[in-house]
């Protein structure tokens, strides 16, 4: 097998097998659901309820304001408690509609495919759809998916690339969903392809998942336009800018964007969305995730409604071990440490992590020793001791000249740091502090 | 004896060249200064803090000079420094309204709780960057002194209840703290404004009281106590839209806010007369 990678990264204990054996179960959403109007990146949505109103399961609560927004659905039917500002899992209180459930679940009368064949709709019709349906990237950013598939005119894209490669340790949800959703997968990704006119489908996956490269090589077998590329487990693998050097050797330029270098990246979780939207007209209401952590009884792959409670769900998956000395969303890379349980799914709760106390790292902060360990990892090739004293100096002109806005903030280089200094930390406040900067210059 | 007088002669005959170069530079590429500028940069007070609009006081000096820009835009040196300037452009002196940095926000260790311990980068910046702070309360202060750090004047100091305290002697407007406060919660005031809400929280009062003791909960008693409009309620959160109309009939409001949220800066500067004194007892 001819596995690709990208240079640098590191290669954290990927803790897999905690939860990868177990098939996705549905979980039904509790008796409150919490639906915050701003899950994505963009403008939050407008509120289209009030409170006493009675929603239906699939009905439009939030109407996007603006290009890059997306719509809100309910995920059940019920009636609205409250629309008020309600603690996310992003940190901030956002403007939440919160529904009380009547179990009933049932389903708004519009809501049935425009076409009976998902392969007939044009590409036009597929945009409005995911629009329409709220679509969000799945993986963890929430980037509005119909904005990705209306790439300008003047960058042709060629290649669509299914980014199946889950490099965050612990979550196992694309895994699971590419074993047991295939053929959907499959045809989403093919739909994808016609809507931005593309020649070629690569689904990259990371060697740690044999099986399911096994799988994809059986189904495609004799096909040219649609290959799987076996990619070495690394982390940072499946940052878009990684993936697209691993698999096709190209660069996206500083700034730049995939459509940049003729490529769309989608998770393969978005691509499963895309293809169930135009199926059977239901918009994103509910999402795969992957409860798991020493700090979790049993976890789980689980299927649930967006703004399903993160305590139900562990309470679901056998409640915490022990004292939880940390709750993730996400990975342990990336993932965003929460405060509190009492906090609602989002489109792109990829996981709940929980992270026992006695397991928790207890790290003292030492100076620089100039080892050079994260200009080594470094998979976007920056030098992140620099950047980072030219931040902590509210240097952040000179910063930005190292590359302080090209950071994807990975955490591989906190990862390597002996000196356990918070590197992606002080790069994300050199950043804010070069945005404010700008805005001060604009003035 | 010869070494000696070669160099002599040398380096006179160079300096002598080279004063002849210069005085014919001096001559050819003078630029005329308006003497005033230079009058007027002496006068500012050298701070160079950018309170008047200009990055530093030169260019502010130049600015009067050559653009006709106000005179009394520079809050450091006040009235002194804009009577000085205006006998100078030869022009009436303008009033200069002495401003301060007030902070909106009483949400102390005490009465403000925290989501949980933080342990990244102290600075109030940083945190805000985690989860939008570790306060509760999404508008409060973070208390990790980012004002005091920034403060040119050594106004503002961090005290033990985790809030900055700004003597007011010391402030003088530049308005540095209020853009360095990733909260937003640090607003110049005029420094005779006597009443002031003490809180930004928006959020709806079952929750703000929930996080903080002296937030403002939006109960409006001090909006109807005032008849004269010197207050305004919007998004769950008093303003005072005209503090010279925060007359002693509008007293009441202050002394029947559940929270201290609407409050006096310096209450032993308010004068009651007997009227309300009775009123209240």
């Amino acid at each position: 097998m001819n596995k690709k990678t990208f240079p640098k990264g590191v290669h954290p204990p990927d803790k897999k097998e905690l939860s990868k054996e177990f098939k996705i179960e549905f979980f039904p959403p509790g008796k409150t659901v919490v639906i915050p109007l701003h899950q994505h990146t963009g403008a939050p949505a407008e509120p289209l309820v009030k409170k006493k109103d009675r929603v239906l399961k699939g009905q439009k609560i939030g109407e996007a304001k603006g290009f890059i927004s997306a719509n809100i659905h309910s995920p059940v039917s019920g009636t609205v408690k409250s629309v008020e500002p309600h603690v996310t899992p992003l940190g901030k209180n956002v403007l939440s509609v919160i529904i009380e459930n009547d179990g009933e679940d049932e389903l708004f009368p519009e809501i049935k495919p425009l076409k009976d064949d998902p392969f007939s709709y044009s590409p036009e019709e597929v945009r409005n759809a995911v629009r329409e349906a709220g679509i969000v990237g799945l993986g963890g950013a929430a980037f509005p998916t119909s904005v990705k598939l209306s790439p300008p005119k003047e960058y042709p894209v060629d290649t669509v690339i299914l980014n199946g490669a889950e490099c965050e340790p612990y979550l196992t949800t694309d895994y699971r969903l590419m074993l047991e959703k295939t053929d959907e997968i499959i045809a989403g990704a093919e739909i994808l392809k016609e809507t931005v006119g593309a020649s070629k489908i690569y689904i990259g996956v990371e060697d740690n998942k044999e099986d399911v490269i096994n799988l994809y090589e059986e189904k495609l077998k004799g096909r040219s336009d649609f290959e799987v590329a076996p990619l070495k487990t690394k982390y940072p693998q499946g940052g878009e800018k990684m993936l697209i050097k691993a698999i096709l050797g190209r660069e996206v330029p500083t700034g730049g964007l995939p459509f940049h270098v003729g490529v769309l990246v989608q998770n393969v979780g978005t691509t499963y969305a895309v293809y169930e939207t135009l199926k059977t007209g239901m918009p994103l209401i509910e999402r795969v995730l992957t409860v798991t952590g020493e700090g979790v009884k049993e976890p789980k792959n689980l299927q649930v409604r967006v703004g399903t409670m993160f305590k139900d769900i562990i309470e679901y998956a056998g409640g915490y071990v022990g004292k939880p000395g940390k709750l993730i969303m996400g990975g342990p890379m990336m993932g965003i440490s929460q405060w509190t349980d009492v906090v609602p799914v989002l489109k792109a709760t990829s996981g709940i992590l929980v992270i026992p106390e006695e397991e928790l790292p207890k790290k003292k902060e030492y100076n620089c020793i100039g080892c050079n360990s994260c200009v080594e990892h470094c998979p976007m090739n920056l030098v992140p001791t620099r950047i980072v004293v030219l931040s902590k100096n509210e240097r952040f002109e000179d910063a930005k000249s190292w590359g302080l806005m090209d950071c994807i903030e990975c955490g591989t280089c906190s990862y390597v740091c002996p000196a356990n200094i918070p590197l992606v930390h002080w790069i994300r406040f050199g950043k804010s502090g070069y945005i404010k900067l700008r805005k001060k210059s604009e003035k | 004896m010869s070494t000696l007088l070669i160099s002599i002669i040398t380096l006179g005959v160079l300096a002598l060249l080279f004063a002849v170069i210069l005085a014919a530079a001096d001559a050819k590429l003078r630029v005329e200064v308006d003497p005033k500028i230079e009058e007027i940069d002496t006068i500012l007070p050298q701070a160079n803090c950018g309170a008047c609009g200009y990055p530093g006081c030169k260019n502010y000096a130049t600015a009067i000079v050559e653009k006709g820009e106000e005179i009394n835009k520079c809050s450091v040196g006040g009235q002194p420094v804009t009577d000085l300037i205006a006998k100078i452009m030869g022009v009436e002196s303008a009033a200069t309204t002495k401003v301060v940095a007030r902070v909106h926000c009483r949400g102390t260790e005490e009465a403000a709780k925290r989501k949980g311990y933080y342990e990244g980068i102290e600075t109030c910046r940083a945190a805000a960057l985690v989860s939008s702070g570790d306060k509760l309360c999404d508008w409060g202060c973070l208390g990790y002194g980012d004002c005091e750090r920034s403060c040119p004047f050594d106004a503002i100091t961090m005290m033990p209840d985790g809030l900055p305290f700004i003597d007011e002697e010391k402030c003088t407007g530049c308005g540095i703290c209020v853009e360095e406060c990733p909260k937003d919660i640090l607003e110049l005031h005029p420094i005779d404004e006597n009443v002031m809400i003490f809180c930004r929280s928006q959020d709806p009062p079952k929750q703000s009281r929930a996080v903080c003791k002296n937030a403002c909960i939006a109960c409006n008693i001090c909006v109807r106590k005032c008849p004269t409009g010197a207050l305004t309620m919007e998004n769950n959160l008093v303003y005072v839209v005209a503090p010279e109309k925060f007359t002693e009939e509008c007293y009441g409001g202050i002394d029947k806010c559940p929270t201290g949220a609407i409050n006096f800066v310096h209450p032993e500067k308010v004068v009651r007369t007997d009227k309300q004194e009775n009123d209240k007892a």
